[in-house]
């Protein structure tokens, strides 16, 4: 157990992701499929924020000396925003599918089946 | 073994942990409250990579927005009262061996890669600042954006959830 | 400082009006026909401009010569087109395009109510945009284009009543007989290009005063450009589609078959003059001659009004070319068949548009149904009488000064060469046949009492959009343009002929013509000896010193003064015997036609060239397609129709064949793609979860796959 790098955050990452993609392949209920999605967006931000600290070369030039390794947590927040669109979104779809089928099961929402 | 290396493994095997339960429990209650602990957790891998505003971000949105949001969206769909909604009975067998392939498969390719473990300085007086000059200065458009992103997520959510006409 | 090189737009002005004319003319206002005036008004303006502009130069080498590689003929050959604004193309193009602005004017009027007028007025720009491209072209190739357009204008305008049979017909029989000519003038240009490498006529004319360019080739050459020119202006035997042309509308007529079109050919003889030898200027002489007097025969017999002055431009057309013939010998020849080129589209546009009223006043052509008409149509008969006096010759009117210098051409060269008799015979024939023919129609037409009386009082003076352009024209006609004879030379359109002058005078000596301090032309006499007038030399370096001789040699003065006896006296004889017969019925016409029945049956019957055209060419080519129809149906159909035969049964056993093992092959795989499918579609369960899981296993496929190669 050495020091912690950036690698390890990255393998961090990588396990929420994948548990978030198999939540959102095994689960029916469409609310587990937004904790899942929500599961995947936090391993990208944890990435996002780890590649940000760890990178020692600036993308943009800026006047600000502070600012100059920020674009990583920039788009965290950008991912948050938008999580915080999709969540409102995802749920309004939630409760438009309960009306129309009764159930948030989305196996039970088959109407394109081939 | 310093105690800042102790308390990184605690803070990750509790966020793993805690997305486990969110992944697999039966209970999509349970599973709400999994990821609670995991936001919670990331929240401090936040704190734990000088990403002070992140951390609190991250708190205020997640835990408090979204994961309510979430809680909320159980309760107006849930028809019973018992409040245990459970999830149906689909194999978790697919899923878990694909991800355990795509797992082997993004693991590999991290070993690959030679990857720079020193970390930069942080800003000595938090990250607030600078963050707050880059959106407003470097990516100012896409700050703009999404908040008119935002904007019409609302509209369209308000729209969507909007009492039916009588028809 | 105005760029002279404006003159580009003299025809492409027209030419975007046709465009315009062919996809708006239909919705604009009145069907477009004053915004196709108003283009040629602007071009008129143009072209007078340009006039101006070169006149200005006092110099007979006034050009604005510009042009711009179109493509590689051969590699490194780039081949050049482009503009050539000389004397002699800017007085045609004032010609043109003020005798097409005012037959424009004088259609919206005319063809007032025509079905096909949206059509008419396109095709007219169309045609007045060729006519200027080709006096304006710098080279065969694109003088030919312009030919050819002009030619399909013409077969377009002429069966402009293509409902009409005889109209159809006549625009095809137009068509086929200057193609006899186009044919023979394409070979012609052929000639020119492969002796000289180039259509310029720059080239050309410098490779003949080089001698590069000589011999039979070049004869052949001139003779076959001759030939183009037989069909387009209508020389005998090429004549037989004017008469036939004038089924088209009157305004037509005027402007394509009296001005401009048909003085094409005598344009292009004027316009490759430097490169004819004396053979091709005696065989234009004595065509040119013949046709005169030959159409002036004709001209006294018909009926059709417009048939007459049909005639009349055939036997005028034929004047000119006597002249440009005679001018390979006379130096005065040249100047006087383009004046009369120009005057005579003046008058008998005048005449035509002129006779355009009367038709339109009376609605017939035929002139045993008018008569007494001068106290209907004042105007028009005012006009048509002074354009008469100008085309039988009368001084001072336009038409006397270039057909009696003309005249007086031919009677220079009988002098010198008394074999040369029958050239001022048949000219001076002809002018009196002229003045016959058109005092009998004249007489006919306005004098008298009215034949056909419910015609008489239906008619009518014309609308003022007929009128001016009627009175434009006389006053056109009136004008002396070559009236003094200084002022005739100074204003001589001709590029020097040094060369050829040189070659063919009697004495050998004359060189050129230049012009003095004084602006007054001046013969030149051999270069070597003397330097006394280094200033009067030619830009264009053929003439480095010379002696200056006076203009009027004895033997030319003398000749003009027979013509203007011979002519004046031919004016009055036809005058005479026009008045004789048809006014005052001292002589009865009908009389006279029995008593020489065969030569009126013969004139009657136009010679019965149509006739002899229709046994020595047509009947033959009919065989020879009877032939080839027989051959066709019985050998070549019967070759097709084995053939048919064989391919049916091979087609048979092929269907066969197709139906059993391609067809089953066919099917076959249709039916497992079916298969398949029906199989697949059970993987489209509508679940997004089932969905989800694909799209990871591919990814985590290709994924895998990728990292694979790259470790690999």
């Amino acid at each position: 157990m050495g020091p912690i790098g950036l690698q390890h955050y990255l393998v961090l990452g990588a396990i929420l992701f994948v548990l978030g993609v198999i939540g959102i392949v095994s689960r029916k209920n469409a609310v587990g499929i937004l904790i899942s999605i929500e599961l995947m967006l936090n391993a990208a931000n944890i990435n996002l924020i780890a590649f940000s600290r760890y990178s020692n070369k600036p993308i943009f030039p800026t006047t600000m000396p502070e600012a100059a390794y920020m674009d990583g947590q920039v788009f965290a927040i950008f991912v948050i925003i938008l999580a915080a669109c999709e969540a409102a979104v995802a749920l309004a779809i939630i409760l438009n599918l309960f009306n129309m089928f009764g159930t948030i099961e989305v196996d039970d929402a088959d109407t394109m089946r081939g | 073994m310093n105690a800042s290396t102790v308390i990184f493994w605690i803070i990750a095997v509790l966020a793993v942990g805690s997305a486990i339960v969110a992944t697999y429990a039966k209970n999509i209650v349970n599973a709400a409250f999994g990821l609670f602990f995991t936001l919670l957790a990331i929240a401090g891998v936040y704190v734990f990579l000088d990403a002070d505003f992140l951390a609190i971000t991250q708190v205020v949105v997640y835990v408090g927005g979204i994961l309510v949001l979430l809680l909320f969206g159980i309760l107006l769909t849930n028809k019973n009262i018992d409040f245990v909604t459970v999830d149906g009975s689909r194999s978790y067998l697919v899923g878990t061996l694909l991800g355990a392939a795509l797992l082997v498969m993004v693991l590999s390719i991290l070993q690959l890669a030679t990857w720079n473990n020193v970390p930069t300085a942080p800003p000595p007086g938090g990250t607030t600042a600078p963050i707050g000059y880059m959106l407003l200065k470097n990516y100012l458009l896409a700050f703009e954006f999404s908040s008119v992103t935002l904007l019409a997520a609302l509209i369209g959510a308000a729209y969507l959830v909007r009492g039916r006409d009588k028809d | 400082m105005i760029d002279w090189k404006i003159a580009i737009l003299v025809p492409i002005l027209p030419a975007l009006g046709f465009f315009i004319m062919l996809f708006f003319g239909g919705r604009m206002p009145r069907k477009g026909d004053w915004f196709a005036t108003g283009i040629m008004g602007a071009t008129l303006a143009l072209s007078l401009s340009i006039f101006v502009h070169l006149f200005k130069q006092n110099s007979a080498y006034a050009t604005i010569l510009e042009s711009t590689p179109w493509f590689n003929a051969a590699p490194g050959r780039p081949f050049l087109a482009g503009i050539l604004v000389d004397n002699l193309s800017a007085l045609m193009i004032v010609m043109i395009s003020t005798i097409s602005f005012l037959v424009h004017l004088f259609s919206i009027g005319y063809m007032h109510g025509d079905v096909r007028y949206h059509r008419f007025f396109t095709v007219l720009q169309l045609f007045t945009a060729a006519m200027l491209a080709l006096v304006l072209a710098d080279n065969f190739l694109t003088l030919y284009v312009a030919w050819e357009i002009m030619g399909l204008c013409s077969y377009l305008l002429i069966g402009h009543y293509f409902d009409k049979q005889s109209a159809a017909n006549a625009s095809l029989k137009a068509f086929m007989t200057t193609r006899i000519g186009d044919v023979l003038m394409f070979v012609g240009i052929l000639i020119i290009f492969t002796q000289t490498g180039s259509f310029r006529f720059e080239n050309v004319f410098s490779a003949v005063a080089a001698g590069t360019f000589t011999g039979n080739w070049q004869m052949w050459a001139g003779l076959l450009l001759f030939g183009g020119a037989m069909g387009k202006s209508a020389q005998f035997p090429l004549h037989i589609w004017l008469p036939d042309a004038m089924e088209g509308p009157t305004p037509v007529s005027a402007l394509i078959h009296a001005a401009t079109m048909v003085a094409a050919g005598v344009f292009l003889m004027a316009r490759s003059y430097p490169m004819l030898t004396p053979e091709v200027f005696l065989v234009m002489a004595y065509v040119g001659g013949f046709t005169a007097i030959f159409a002036a025969t004709i001209g006294i017999v018909m009926d059709d009004i417009k048939k007459v002055l049909a005639y009349s431009t055939i036997s005028q057309l034929g004047y000119m070319m006597l002249g440009l013939g005679v001018g390979g010998f006379i130096f005065s020849g040249y100047t006087s068949g383009v004046y009369h080129l120009i005057t005579h589209a003046f008058f008998k546009a005048c005449l035509f548009l002129g006779s355009g009223s009367v038709i339109h006043a009376v609605h017939s052509q035929s002139m045993s149904q008018m008569g007494g008409l001068r106290r209907k149509l004042p105007i028009t008969f005012a006009t048509f009488i002074i354009a008469t006096l100008a085309l039988t010759g009368l001084p001072p009117f336009s038409g006397f000064f270039t057909k009696d210098s003309i005249i007086a051409g031919s009677i220079q060269l009988s002098g010198q060469n008394s074999a040369h008799i029958l050239l001022p015979i048949f000219s001076v024939a002809a002018a009196a046949l002229t003045s016959f023919y058109m005092f009998r129609l004249i007489i006919l037409t306005f004098f008298g009492t009215p034949r056909d009386e419910a015609k008489y009082a239906h008619a009518h003076e014309s609308p003022w959009t007929m009128a001016l352009p009627l009175m434009i024209l006389t006053a056109l006609s009136i004008w002396p343009m070559g009236g003094h004879h200084d002022w005739f030379w100074f204003r001589n359109p001709v590029p020097l002929r040094s060369e050829v002058v040189s070659r063919y005078t009697p004495e050998g000596s004359i060189l050129a013509v230049a012009h003095d301090k004084e602006q007054k032309a001046v013969f030149v006499e051999t270069p070597q000896e003397s330097h006394e007038h280094p200033e009067a030399a030619s830009p264009r370096g053929l003439i480095t010193a010379m002696k200056v001789v006076p203009i009027h040699e004895p033997e030319e003065e003398h000749a003009h003064h027979l013509a203007v006896i011979f002519s004046l006296c031919a004016f009055f004889l036809g005058l005479g015997g026009a008045y004789l017969t048809y006014s005052a019925r001292k002589i009865s016409a009908e009389a006279m036609a029995r008593r020489f029945r065969p030569v009126y049956v013969l004139l009657l019957n136009k010679y019965y060239v149509d006739e002899f055209f229709q046994i020595a060419v047509i009947r033959p080519l009919m065989r020879l397609c009877g032939l080839a129809a027989w051959l066709d149906r019985w050998v070549v159909d019967g070759a097709v129709n084995a053939t048919g035969r064989v391919t049916k049964v091979l087609s048979y056993i092929a269907g066969q064949f197709d139906r059993i093992i391609v067809d089953g092959a066919v099917n076959g795989v249709a039916n497992s793609v079916a298969g398949v499918g029906r199989n697949l579609s059970r993987l489209q369960t509508g679940r997004v979860g089932n969905y989800l899981v694909f799209i990871l296993a591919g990814v985590v496929f290709l994924g895998g796959f990728m990292f694979w190669m790259a470790v690999k």
